[in-house]
């Protein structure tokens, strides 16, 4: 990581539209003037948004206009006042903010299929741009409501075509069907999907059949919709070995500490085959495999350390390695 | 974009004769040396052995399909021996029934059994540990996966002498027709059916891994016949493969005393053992795919509806992957990336108990014997796809 990925950036609120029932979309420039620092596909800024609050939101904008980002942002009634306070912003409004940073980057494959759940669409947009100018073959299944509260789904349809932006209606069609979207396992596709946490579950339930390591969810955390969750580079401290390893962004636990000259057992690398069991002597993980039970999940004593990261909020982990 | 291919190598040898399957290294060097994609004449079938092609062979599971079979024979136009397992299946028939075995089969469940498979090893390294000279196959391997195994199943005592049979049967039928298959499939008829009859939800007790695949027939994720073929799935490949695994992880460890003597030092190095002499001496040598489309592979033009021989064996010992020691045991080697348990869609799913049962077996010799070494040559089992010995003297020396 860079210094400066703590640092705050002074930006203003350049435009706002609203793209949709209760989401509102913010173009942000640099008050200075300056480009933004280079981002990719599936980075997320970090958003003061007053009185001590922060919270994520993935870009929806370009990597290729560093001039400005933009953001989607939710009104939920019930969160703790993030989007609330972003709804409230007005062209022209100073914000803080810092990044961007990317903790759902899009991993090189030959296929891809996008799955997004409400205004999960989000962090999918420059996806969709990713593999679009790399030529690969790609699918967006875009769930929401009503047409009227999925933002962006009008561009997107018109912008790539009906036959890879299939727009699903709640009100329409009913809500998503993955036994059929998921049901056929496909050979070096990657699943990309992002939104609220009961998709994601049923997602993960349905990838089980897939190959290991196809399936690269964000989950946006409940009580902040359209906040993806916390996820900065944290530090793995190995109990055995008396080494402290920091995992950026873009790696593994499993890669950074084999960087390192440490040796862990492993196999699938894709949270399946469960090989890379750790134990955890302290600090809270995330887990993303596809095979812990609950209890384990709960119990919070071993992690698969080949997808697996440090939950938000805890900056290290002590792991029996 | 155009893609120039020329003709694969037409390779004269066999890999199903006597001398390649008791001594399948000189040729595997000789096929990955070949080129990348060979023709086979002895079985009409195309072959790769180099770690990249067989990687890619696994990972494609759409244009390497599975439900033409494992064998030399294509079973969609000619039907196989026995209804299709899972490993003879594709998506979406493989999707469901892997769901189903991921949610039995996974590292909570199988962390659960090392409690219960700890004392059958003590007690078999115990005895074994007073001798100066035993048979690591027929007193150890065999024994031990046989003892644990099908009480994690939860199959019946009656019938568990037709499972070495069965598992026999099974895989020597991913090879050609020949004597060795016949052989297996003297008696197979009565194996069969006794082992179906294991498979059944009345015959299994409430809590083993047999009952739990029983239990998402009512969630009405597979069909009653998808869980007696999954049990089944678990019963035919349980129990050689780990048997193969022990015997040959010690074939290997009897000749390198220096490592034995460091993991003694370091037993918790015991797991990246295991890994390595799969890696090295891989009991799943090698099983066949079937084109599902025109393709091409390592230039090679491959025709729909052929047949590939995936040779496991020889990607794990290729030094394009593993270097110029790729042949020799080496502890400190990362081994990670092996394909002995496959890649990818079906790569297997017991895998986690089959490194469990080998890790305790590791664990519990090295706490009681000193030094091993070999006590005679070892003799290679005659199998089409697997590798393992019959016999394998060892001489020790108790800790």
């Amino acid at each position: 990581m860079t210094a400066s990925a703590g640092a705050t950036i002074d930006a203003v609120v350049d435009q706002v539209d609203i793209v949709a029932d209760q989401v509102v979309s913010l173009v942000l420039r640099r008050v200075d003037g300056q480009p933004f620092q280079p981002w990719q596909a599936g980075a997320h800024i970090d958003v003061h948004v007053g009185d001590g609050l922060v919270r994520q939101y993935s870009l929806c904008s370009s990597p290729e206009e560093l001039d400005r980002l933009r953001i989607g942002v939710l009104h939920v009634p019930d969160s703790r006042g993030g989007s609330k306070a972003v709804h409230a912003l007005l062209a022209g409004t100073p914000l803080t903010i810092s990044g961007p940073r990317n903790n759902f980057p899009l991993r090189e494959s030959r296929r891809y299929l996008f799955i997004a759940g409400g205004i999960g669409i989000t962090p999918l947009i420059p996806m969709l741009e990713a593999a679009e100018a790399a030529g690969k073959e790609w699918t967006l299944i875009y769930g929401g409501r009503s047409r009227k509260t999925m933002a962006f789904a009008r561009q997107l349809e018109d912008r790539y075509g009906a036959d890879r932006v299939h727009i699903m209606a709640e009100d329409e069609v009913g809500r998503l069907d993955l036994d059929q979207i998921l049901g056929m396992p496909r050979a070096h596709m990657l699943v990309y999907a992002c939104g609220p946490g009961g998709l994601l579950g049923a997602v993960e339930e349905r990838c089980m059949g897939w190959p290991p390591g196809a399936l690269h969810t964000e989950r946006f955390v409940a009580s902040t919709l359209g906040a993806a969750a916390a996820n900065a580079p944290f530090e793995v401290e190995l109990a055995r070995t008396g080494t402290t390893v920091t995992v950026p962004n873009d790696k593994t636990i499993l890669e950074a500490v084999e960087e390192v000259g440490v040796r862990v057992l492993s196999s699938c690398r894709g949270g399946l085959c469960g090989t890379c069991e750790t134990q955890i002597i302290s600090g809270e993980p995330e887990h993303r495999d596809a095979v812990l039970t609950e209890e384990d999940r709960e119990a919070g004593e071993i992690m698969l350390v080949c997808v697996s990261r440090a939950a938000a909020g805890c900056p290290r982990l002590v792991l029996d390695l | 974009m155009t893609v120039t291919t020329h003709e694969a190598n037409v390779l004269g040898e066999d890999p199903f004769d006597t001398a390649n399957l008791l001594d399948p290294y000189p040729f595997l060097g000789r096929l990955r040396d070949a080129g990348a994609v060979s023709y086979l004449e002895s079985t009409g079938s195309y072959a790769v052995a180099g770690y990249q092609e067989v990687y890619e062979v696994l990972t494609d599971f759409e244009t390497y399909i599975s439900s033409g079979g494992l064998g030399p024979r294509d079973i969609r136009k000619d039907s196989g021996w026995r209804p299709p397992s899972i490993l003879e299946s594709d998506p979406p028939i493989h999707t469901v029934m892997r769901r189903a075995l991921t949610g039995v089969i996974n590292p909570g469940t199988v962390r659960a059994l090392r409690e219960p498979f700890t004392p059958p090893a003590v007690e078999l390294t115990e005895q074994l540990a007073r001798r100066e000279r035993f048979d690591a196959i027929t007193d150890l391997a065999e024994k031990y996966p046989l003892r644990v195994f099908p009480d994690a199943v939860g199959i019946p005592d009656v019938g568990r002498e037709h499972l070495l049979p069965y598992g026999n049967m099974v895989f020597n039928a991913f090879g050609p027709e020949n004597y060795i298959f016949k052989q297996a499939f003297a008696q197979g008829d009565e194996h069969a059916a006794a082992v179906m009859r294991n498979c059944q939800r009345e015959n299994l007790d409430d809590t083993g891994f047999g009952a739990q695949i029983w239990e998402r027939v009512k969630d009405g994720l597979i069909t009653e016949q998808q869980a007696t073929l999954l049990v089944r799935a678990l019963l035919s490949a349980g129990v050689d493969t780990t048997i193969f695994g022990i015997g040959n992880m010690l074939s290997v460890l009897a000749r390198y005393p220096e490592a034995w003597a460091k993991l003694r030092k370091n037993p918790k190095m015991s797991k990246f053992a295991v890994d390595e002499a799969l890696r090295l001496e891989s009991p799943f040598q090698k099983f066949h795919r079937t084109v599902a489309v025109d393709t091409v592979l390592g230039g090679v033009h491959l025709p729909a509806g052929a047949k590939v021989l995936v040779f496991l064996g020889a990607a794990n010992r290729d030094p394009r992957k593993w270097g110029d020691n790729a042949d020799e045991f080496d502890l400190d080697r990362n081994a990670s990336g092996h394909v002995a348990f496959g890649m990818g869609l079906h790569q297997c799913v017991g895998q986690p108990i089959a490194r469990l049962e080998m890790e305790i077996v590791l664990q519990q010799l090295l706490q009681r014997v000193a030094a091993i070494e070999p006590d005679g040559a070892p003799v290679p089992i005659l199998h089409n796809v697997l590798r393992g010995f019959e016999s394998l003297p060892v001489r020790i020396t108790a800790a």
